[in-house]
């Protein structure tokens, strides 16, 4: 089994016509200007299969620029696969993605600096010091190990967060980059039973991780069955630049066969057009030229279409995540995406506003609901993100959770069978013989199934707003269950066959 | 057999089945005889019929209290619960005189004139039946010499009064004050509810007893009905 997402009617803003429009564009940005390719191994490989590659001059660091003709594009987006299976420790939590159905599912994102906890004061009014209530306060603390391992937890426990990308920058004074991956890995599937995925930041660390994964799954065949972590590589540097050390992570991810997001997150208006077309047409050109590295360097590598558009904001040039446009640009790439039948990693969710509220919640879910109606496979940044990537709050997370459950429930697709429009006639004949018109009755095996939504869940009381206090209770209950920890022998044969993990994670 | 019958009307209460055709909370019941066609039996069976009261119903509607309050079930269930029971003592009335099982009271309910909304006003209908009063239901949008006149011919313990507007709450007044007029008012409580009546509303005009909510006015109901306040 596997978890089941939701299947939805896709909402499409472009036609099929404006789609392939977009991807003529796409092909032509490929061979004028093409891209600019910083990694000599990439560049010899694109050479080797049919690309027009020719060094720049003198170029510091060495630059090749790189021609790609639409035959060896079209050869590659048919060698890569439909179907990308993402595993999990417990396999009924594995994602099956498949790029030619609009089965949604939501996942966390970034790797945030900050950690924003949220706790609760009595204030006095100044008025009336009869008076008090109680607020949210906030404040913020640096991404460590344990909290990427407590927010791990949370996904665990949280029903509509189907997998786990790790989420928070691990800062302790112990961590290196030459331990951070394994470090991170551990921590993440230690504390989560759901999919784990990552990105990698030391390239050497790659085999001590798959080892580590290996173990965990039960062995290099489990592994490859269940693959319980995937990896996320941003191999463009937009516009157009195949970037050396994450294009080099990028292919030797594809060599090993494991699941592996190829993202480009061009910003519109800075690195990108800000124009709709022009914007989906250059990523679209970035992201196939990620993916056709991979397939050149192993036929069949299993990719994500990852597609993480921006739009800058006039006053600072930061990414804007609450802006219509990030909307448009998104929904347009998972047509794309959806046009190649490849599995589409998108990006929903997120708030420019750096604490948890009203701008919070306007922003967030205008994407969780739009995005999520075009039906991406895997929906990434959707727990928690704050000031637009840079802070995770726990409690936020919370509150999304529930918000993605709202949007997953309006996304269910409707039954209309000839049996239930039978029923619905029995009950309309039913009431209208009874004095009192009243359906009731026939509410309630859908409301003991939850098929009916119940009400928001952080309601207050009469005149207050409690949201924040109770999502912050609901937390502490989701973090005092007891965690589902990989088994003492595994995690005991993990720290002597992995090296650079640090031993205070044993017990965390 | 007679334990049997009375355990399955109980049961069915619970069920919050009014008819065989019904489903419960649990699968494969329809087609099963419900709290009607139970209590038609017991009654065809001579079955005492304050037993059917006591320990077919009234057991049965305590179990749903419960379970109400234990978050277990919801205003849904309690109400199909209501309805079965109110459905039952419909089929007992007729029998309860003679068996020397004393009725409880009647009620007359009405949406006063000018207000068309009934929702509430039938919740409250569905409640007290299920309490075992009985419910001369008067409709909406009825006049106040209408309720009056019903009050005068039925001769109830109560009088239920809903509006939902502003504009129409107006209405419940100038009831309590015919009441008064043509010299019934002491002979009936009367009780107003609505969303935008209220407790002090209810003073201010002179009636017994105000409704928060459907299961409230049943508990004022109930109140009155033992000689307490509204």
């Amino acid at each position: 089994m596997a978890r089941a997402g939701v299947l939805v009617r896709p909402y499409e803003r472009l036609s099929l016509e404006q789609v392939e429009r977009i991807h003529r564009s796409s092909l032509a940005i490929l061979m004028d200007p093409g891209i600019l390719c910083y990694n000599s191994e990439a560049a010899q490989v694109f050479g080797d299969h049919g690309a027009d590659v020719r060094r720049i001059d003198e170029s510091t660091p060495a630059c090749w620029h790189v021609l790609m003709p639409e035959k060896l594009v079209s050869q590659a987006l048919a060698a890569a696969p439909r179907v990308v299976k993402l595993g999990a420790r417990d396999e009924d939590n594995c994602l099956i993605l498949d790029g030619r159905e609009p089965r949604i599912r939501f996942a966390s994102g970034s790797e945030a600096n900050n950690w924003l906890d949220v706790d609760v004061e009595t204030f006095v009014s100044k008025r009336d010091s009869r008076t008090e209530v109680e607020l949210p306060v906030f404040r913020v603390e640096r991404g460590t190990v344990e909290r990427l391992g407590t927010a791990a937890r949370l996904c665990e426990g949280l029903d509509s967060w189907d997998s786990f990308l790790r989420n928070v920058n691990i800062q302790d004074e112990d961590i290196t980059d030459a331990n951070k991956d394994v470090n991170k890995f551990f921590a993440s599937l230690n504390n989560t039973t759901k999919h784990v995925m990552s990105g990698l930041t030391d390239l050497g660390q790659l085999d001590n991780v798959l080892n580590m994964a290996r173990i965990i799954a039960g062995g290099e065949d489990a592994f490859r069955d269940n693959p319980i972590i995937s990896m996320i590589t941003c191999t463009v540097k937009s516009p157009l630049q195949l970037v050396d050390d994450t294009a080099q992570t990028a292919m030797e991810i594809a060599r090993r066969g494991i699941p592996l997001v190829i993202s480009s997150s061009p910003q519109g208006g800075s690195t990108a057009p800000i124009q709709e077309d022009g914007m989906v047409a250059q990523i679209n050109a970035e992201i196939i030229a990620g993916i056709v590295m991979a397939q050149l360097v192993k036929k069949g590598a299993p990719v994500l279409y990852g597609s993480v558009p921006v739009r800058a904001r006039m006053d600072d040039l930061c990414d804007s995540y609450g802006v219509p446009e990030f909307n448009q640009y998104n929904i347009d790439c998972v047509q794309m995406a959806r046009y190649y039948e490849l599995p589409c990693y998108s990006t929903a969710g997120i708030s420019d506003v750096k604490v948890p509220g009203i701008q919070a919640s306007v922003e967030r879910l205008f994407s969780h609901m739009l995005v999520a109606m075009s039906g991406p496979q895997y929906i990434h940044y959707a727990f928690g993100l704050l000031e637009r990537t840079n802070t995770f709050c726990p409690v936020q997370a919370v509150l999304d959770d529930a918000h993605i459950g709202m949007v997953k429930a309006f996304l269910k697709q409707p039954s209309v069978t000839d049996e239930d429009v039978s029923q619905s006639l029995g009950q309309v004949r039913r009431v209208m013989q009874t004095s009192h018109k009243l359906y009731v009755r026939f509410v309630r095996r859908m409301l003991h199934s939850g098929e009916i939504a119940p009400p928001y869940p952080f309601e207050g009381g009469d005149m207050t707003d409690e949201v924040l206090i109770r999502a912050r209770q609901g937390m502490d209950e989701i973090l005092s269950l007891p965690p589902h920890h990989i088994d003492k022998d595994t995690v005991d044969r993990v720290f002597r066959e992995v090296p650079g993990l640090l031993p205070r994670l044993k017990d965390l | 057999m007679a334990e049997d019958i009375l355990e399955l009307i109980r049961e069915n209460v619970i069920q919050g089945r009014v008819t065989s055709e019904d489903e419960g909370m649990e699968d494969g019941l329809v087609g099963q005889p419900a709290v009607t066609e139970l209590t038609q039996q017991a009654i065809s069976d001579n079955i005492d019929l304050g037993a059917i009261i006591e320990k077919g119903l009234t057991q049965g509607m305590d179990v749903v209290g419960n379970k109400f309050e234990a978050k277990e079930y919801y205003i849904p269930d309690m109400l199909a619960s209501a309805e079965a029971v109110g459905a039952a003592m419909d089929l007992l009335r007729p029998h309860l005189a003679r068996s020397g099982v004393a009725a409880k009271g009647t009620i007359i309910l009405a949406s006063v004139k000018g207000d068309l909304h009934d929702i509430g006003k039938n919740i409250v209908a569905i409640l007290l039946q299920g309490a075992g009063y009985t419910v001369k239901d008067l409709g909406t949008d009825v006049e106040t010499q209408a309720i009056v006149d019903a009050v005068r011919e039925e001769k109830p313990q109560f009088v239920g009064l809903s509006a939902l507007l502003t504009s129409t709450m107006a209405r419940m007044k100038d009831t309590t004050e015919a009441l008064e007029a043509s010299g019934l008012r002491d002979s009936v409580k009367v009780i107003v509810g609505g969303a935008p009546t209220t407790e002090e509303f209810a003073r201010s005009i002179g009636a017994d007893g105000y409704g928060a909510n459907g299961f409230h006015a049943i508990k004022v109901v109930e109140s009155l009905a033992s000689g307490g306040k509204g």
